[in-house]
């Protein structure tokens, strides 16, 4: 990581109030992860340490350390999707998912009164039954 | 021809209506994309001439189109689900076509921030403050009041901001409203920085709403002469549900990692970059601009019951019949929302429990149904409103395996900054995996160490664990520096009070 679009995307933040998590986002978006490098290079951007940058990408769920190239399915495992029976099928998906699919648990998609949801990507889906979320984890 | 109208909203797309409204565009009909009305069990609801029908799928299109479509429900303004409900802040709701500006104008909109320009800004204030609205995130604190100590507070800079994270679980109207009726919160927001003074506002919208993100970066762009010259910015979440907290959420606008900070300072005196800030939920600000309009103020104090004014969007969710969107007056009960409007639970299954207010939120057994809505009452009976969202569950629902995870759920998403949430969400765990295990024989190996003079070297009974899980509870709830460590003993109390016999 590193080199011109991880300056390109560090200058198009520059002078904006409170510029690291929208840097973080693009960055992630672009690489799939913040690595050292990557860290390192918008600690001294934004003149702080790297601690300080680290500290931050280590607190949120969204951002990573390494990719992980597999297609990543977020299943809802909140509250409102349990009462909809969302843990009866997890075992499935998790067979169907394997080593191949990367399936994550969210905390609410906020379609909660048709659960169980998931999230593919900027797709959507909900009232899931087992049928239908093996399918979706099997395509992804 | 006639228009076919399809929600855009993320839940009936998630449910297929983007397939659906191609395939009627397919029929070479016209396709407008609305919002939704927010009968989620009818979704993909689509609407011709005011009649509609739902739940559609693309082979229901020629039905529909030649009337003879079994998914035929009538006229959706005269559904008794809409009929009954009093809708302020929702008035919009699948009437409008959320990014027109057009709608938005021929439905009132731009009134109350064009009212609000001509006072002065204390009178704006003052508006806010007699019609009674109380912060909808779920603390409920009074609007007018917050609005006025940031109003006084000395600074040249001054920020709005509206609290979008909508974390938690069994709610969607602060996402509905910003899919659906983006202006308004805009608009709203307009209202309140030309109040108290501020310049610059930001909305934090949690990462896991990517539809209200995309609305809300093209609303603002659309809406920029209207609210001119204040300016307005989106701030993505990055999946951390602590950052719905007022102070988290503003470190986290900074760029910092999102910890609490302890209050004093109030985010209205010391708040965003140092600067005074009002930080109001979507809900509150979104009826706004309603409270600004002519006789608006007068109307929402009218309505309510005791020191709970105005309207409520409550959310019916989880498993249940009929869930979506009611906005209603305060004083309505469990019983009539959960069994009557609900219909009861999706499965058929008997009613179980109910958690309001979201994952800190107390379990309410259907003993006690008749609790009115209302902050206080909630208060009362040791439970708590929220931001209004209806879990709903039926008698197959396990309330241990519930108490269990809502430590599971604090232990991920604590901040860390207070040792009561940090550490006691794991050992709540582990406390609750010991009582259902009946009770631990012998001392875990930590305990037993030389080094540990004060534990105690025998096993516990199960009746000391339960004591040491109320200690917990309590330790927690008046220990911690924020409500999700705060809160946490509400749903494990409750879920052991009324169902102790799902921890044995």
């Amino acid at each position: 990581m590193g080199g011109t679009e991880l300056d390109q995307i560090i200058a198009a933040h520059a002078g904006r109030k409170g510029a690291l998590l929208p840097i973080l986002h693009d960055v992630q978006h672009a690489y799939g992860c913040i690595d050292a490098a990557a860290e390192l290079a918008i600690a001294k951007a934004l003149n702080l340490s790297r601690a300080e940058v680290h500290g931050v990408v280590s607190f949120y769920h969204d951002f990573t350390p390494a990719p992980d190239p597999r297609p990543k399915v977020e299943l809802c495992r909140a509250e409102a999707c349990k009462a909809r029976g969302v843990e009866a099928l997890v075992p499935a998906a998790e067979a169907a998912a394997g080593e191949r699919v990367n399936l994550r648990e969210v905390y609410c998609l906020g379609l909660c009164a048709m659960g169980p949801n998931a999230r593919i990507g900027e797709k959507l889906y909900s009232a899931l039954d087992e049928a239908r979320l093996v399918e979706l984890v099997k395509s992804a | 021809m006639t228009t076919v109208r399809i929600p855009d909203d993320a839940q009936a797309i998630a449910l297929g209506a983007d397939a659906l409204a191609e395939a009627f565009a397919k029929a070479g009909r016209k396709v407008e994309r609305v919002s939704s009305w927010g009968m989620h069990w009818l979704e993909p609801l689509v609407e011709i001439d005011g009649k509609g029908f739902g739940p559609a799928t693309p082979d229901d299109v020629v039905a529909i189109l030649d009337g003879s479509s079994a998914k035929a429900i009538g006229i959706i303004a005269d559904h008794p689900w809409i009929a009954s409900q009093q809708r302020l802040t929702f008035a919009r709701a699948g009437k409008t076509r959320p990014l027109s500006l057009e709608d938005y104008q021929s439905s009132g909109g731009w009134h109350g921030l064009t009212r609000a320009r001509a006072m002065a800004p204390a009178d704006v204030v003052a508006e806010v403050l007699s019609s009674g609205l109380r912060g909808r995130g779920g603390a409920g604190f009074p609007a007018g009041i917050k609005w006025k100590t940031v109003a006084d507070a000395p600074g040249v800079e001054k920020y709005v901001v509206c609290n979008a994270d909508e974390g938690d679980s069994g709610t969607f109207a602060d996402r509905m409203l910003m899919e659906g009726d983006p202006f308004q919160l805009i608009e709203g927001m307009a209202i309140a920085a030309y109040a108290v003074g501020a310049g610059q506002g930001y909305i934090y919208v949690r990462s896991e709403y990517p539809h209200a993100i995309a609305k809300l970066n093209a609303a603002i762009k659309l809406a920029q002469q209207h609210i001119a010259p204040f300016q307005l910015e989106v701030r993505v979440g990055a999946g951390a549900y602590v950052c719905g907290e007022e102070t988290s959420l503003l470190n986290s606008i900074e760029g910092k990692r999102g910890e609490v900070r302890a209050k004093p300072p109030l985010p209205a005196l010391e708040g965003l970059f140092g600067c005074p800030t009002v930080v109001n939920n979507v809900l509150t600000l979104a009826a706004v601009p309603h409270i600004l309009s002519d006789g608006g103020s007068a109307l929402y104090a009218r309505l309510g019951i005791e020191r709970s004014k105005g309207t409520m969007p409550i959310q019916l969710a989880g498993n249940i019949k009929h869930g979506g969107l009611y906005e209603t007056a305060f004083g309505i009960s469990l019983d009539e929302l959960v069994n009557e409007i609900g219909g009861g639970t999706a499965s058929g299954r008997p009613v179980k429990a109910v958690q309001v207010g979201g994952p800190l939120g107390a379990y309410i057994p259907p003993a006690q149904f008749h609790l009115p809505f209302d902050y206080e009452a909630y208060a009362g009976a040791d439970a708590l409103i929220g931001h209004g969202g209806i879990t709903v569950f039926d008698d197959s629902t396990d309330m241990g395996a519930m108490a269990r995870f809502a430590f599971q759920f604090c232990a991920a998403e604590s901040c860390g900054k207070c040792t009561p949430c940090r550490i006691g969400s794991t050992r709540g765990v582990e406390l609750i995996d010991r009582i259902r295990e009946g009770g631990k024989v012998t001392a875990d190996a930590v305990e037993a160490l030389p080094q540990m003079h004060n534990a105690r070297k025998a096993g516990r009974s199960r009746e000391e664990e339960l004591q040491l899980l109320e200690d917990l509870c309590e330790t927690m709830q008046f220990g911690s520096l924020c409500a999700l460590g705060g809160f946490t003993p509400y749903p494990v109390r409750s879920a052991l009070k009324h169902w102790p016999e799902d921890f044995s």
